[in-house]
């Protein structure tokens, strides 16, 4: 399984750096969720290309809809739609820019503003519950993203409509887009606040397949009634060494040789 | 149970989609949480997030119905309402308590005199002003069926005299027919209007009074016969001149090449809080204090 986990993410880290080389994305923001998406699509998520439009499929909303990159990449690797359409990254004709929309296949919801999926996600979670069906909403949220006070809002309301079909994840690669989030506005001790607003809370390495899987599975060992979140601990630009954890790392528009100067990096990065 | 609630209910029994949420606002919608159980969702005082979760909630095929105060509905929650169901065209429904001069003596925070111009800047968003319970309850259905988000600025006054039995044209409603000068209204102040034309029956000025339930929709034929059939055309609200019924009109106008000269009356600011008819005539929308600003618009 692990290899099968690691060659999708490889695979989806290298889409991700060709996308900064037309046009530039938010290649760091994006590197950090690599790990988690190929997981939960390859081993959590109840969705696939055949049943997208499934109304018992699992949804998963990305509401830090900057890292994009990131889903779209494994979204092509795992097929639900053409690999090659990555290449019109920032094409007029298209619809691949920098934040997720629904014309492409596998997003559920579009996204950008940060504080929203949160509550859109407790709407798919509250309608799945009033439909019956065991269906989960599963929403990935920045850490940065946490400043925003609809965050907690939706936070409170999650937990007063006993939303336990409800799973966010934290992406904490401890940057936000200038400097780290402790030196802006700490958000420790994480783990605390979340219990204390009624969530089951786990945490895990944002980047080994075994301790994201433990992560979700000690959840469901929990009391349930109450919505879940996975605190997944990542380095923002994971498998490009001169972006991991660099302020400048958050959004990278590269000419051809940078591209192929961070493709080399992570293939070494891998082979480590 | 309330007019509204029965009529809710009514289209709740016949669509298991619908949803009434609320963000801790049940005065209008009291009676429903026991009959629709997890179909009614009070989410607390949270009106961002209830807008969110209700575009979740559309986005699997649900038709929610929102509560709040119109103010906090209309701006605390702008932009999830904006984003997350205008972006998306989601069929999220808004309720608005109390908009314009229904909030009576809460004071500026509470006045919602910009909402119409706020939910009319979103792309395919309906705008319902209706002028009473009556008319409220005739388009209710509709607008919760349309495919659309729509703002509702709730208003359960009692429907002006005449106002059943009088002409439409389209949805365009037109109590009073008369010659030179055309009133157009939308919303709550159809019944001070009506009374201001009492008023001047004494006098020479026999206005055309016409009601407007729908602003991001006009109906457009009978509203060019009207702009161009009249003389002079006053609007009349409970909105700030900028953004409401005043621009609609002046815009279809101008798109028209109408060439009339349109004057608002409008609020300029917000209002001086108070009980309703005290608000009404201390900022000039009573009957008797409408007619005369209609003669002196009629004059000048």
């Amino acid at each position: 399984m692990s290899s099968d986990l690691e060659s999708i993410a490889l695979e989806a880290r290298k889409s991700c750096i060709s996308m900064s080389g037309k046009g530039g994305c938010f290649l760091g923001a994006s590197l950090s969720i690599v790990d988690v998406a190929t997981w939960l699509y390859r081993c959590f998520l109840n969705v696939s290309p055949e049943t997208s439009e499934s109304p018992d499929r699992d949804y998963f909303l990305l509401s830090k809809g900057h890292g994009v990159p990131g889903l779209y990449a494994v979204l092509g690797e795992l097929g639900f739609f053409e690999k090659g359409r990555l290449d019109n990254h920032l094409e007029i004709m298209d619809t691949v820019y920098w934040h997720p929309n629904r014309e492409i296949p596998g997003i559920e919801f579009h996204s950008g503003s940060l504080g929203h999926a949160l509550s859109v996600a407790c709407g798919v979670a509250k309608s799945m519950q009033i439909d019956k069906t065991n269906a989960k909403a599963i929403v990935l949220m920045g850490d940065g993203e946490l400043n925003e006070g609809s965050v907690w809002e939706s936070a409170q309301v999650a937990a007063s409509q006993r939303l336990e079909n409800l799973i966010a994840i934290i992406d904490r690669n401890g940057f936000q887009a200038n400097t780290t989030t402790e030196k802006l506005s700490p958000l420790e001790p994480l783990e605390a606040k979340f219990k204390a607003f009624n969530w089951r809370v786990a945490t895990c390495n944002g980047h080994d397949f075994d301790s994201i899987q433990s992560a979700f599975e000690s959840l469901t060992e929990m009391a349930t009634n109450k919505p879940g979140v996975v605190i997944a601990e990542t380095i923002r630009g994971k498998g490009v060494p001169s972006i991991e954890q660099k302020a400048l790392g958050w959004f990278v528009k590269a000419d051809q040789q940078r591209v192929e100067s961070m493709k080399t990096e992570l293939s070494e990065a891998y082979a480590k | 149970m309330s007019p509204y609630e029965s009529k809710l209910k009514e289209i709740a029994d016949r669509n298991e989609a619908l949803i009434v949420m609320t963000a801790e606002n049940r005065i209008h919608i009291r009676h429903l949480p026991d009959i629709l159980g997890e179909r009614f969702i009070d989410v607390g005082i949270a009106e961002q997030t209830m807008a969110g979760m209700a575009s979740g909630l559309a986005l699997r095929g649900k038709i929610p119905v929102l509560h709040a105060l119109a103010p906090f509905l209309t701006m605390r929650a702008f932009e999830f309402v904006r984003t997350d169901a205008g972006i998306a065209n989601l069929p999220v429904k808004l309720s608005g308590f109390i908009p314009g001069f229904l909030s009576e003596a809460n004071g500026p925070t509470h006045q919602a005199i910009e909402d119409i111009g706020i939910m009319r800047s979103i792309p395919n968003m309906g705008v319902f002003c209706p002028s009473c319970q009556d008319e409220l309850l005739e388009h209710l259905e509709e607008v919760i069926l349309a495919p659309q988000p729509y703002y509702i600025r709730y208003n359960e006054r009692p429907a002006p005299t005449g106002f059943l039995n009088c002409e439409r044209v389209g949805k365009t409603k037109i109590p009073r027919r008369g010659e030179g000068l055309l009133v157009l209204t939308t919303g709550i102040l159809l019944s001070e209007i009506l009374g201001a034309a009492i008023t001047l029956e004494s006098s020479s000025l026999k206005p055309t009074i016409a009601h407007l339930p729908f602003l991001h929709q006009l109906d457009e034929d009978p509203l060019t016969e009207l702009l161009a059939s009249h003389d002079q055309i006053v609007t009349v609200e409970d909105h700030l001149a900028t953004g409401g019924l005043f621009t609609a009109i002046a815009e279809f106008s101008a798109r028209r090449g109408l060439n009339c000269k349109i004057e608002p009356i409008a609020l300029t600011t917000w209002y001086r809080a108070g009980q309703f008819n005290d608000v009404l005539d201390y900022e000039g929308f009573s009957p008797d204090k409408l007619a005369s600003r209609l003669l002196d618009i009629h004059s000048s």
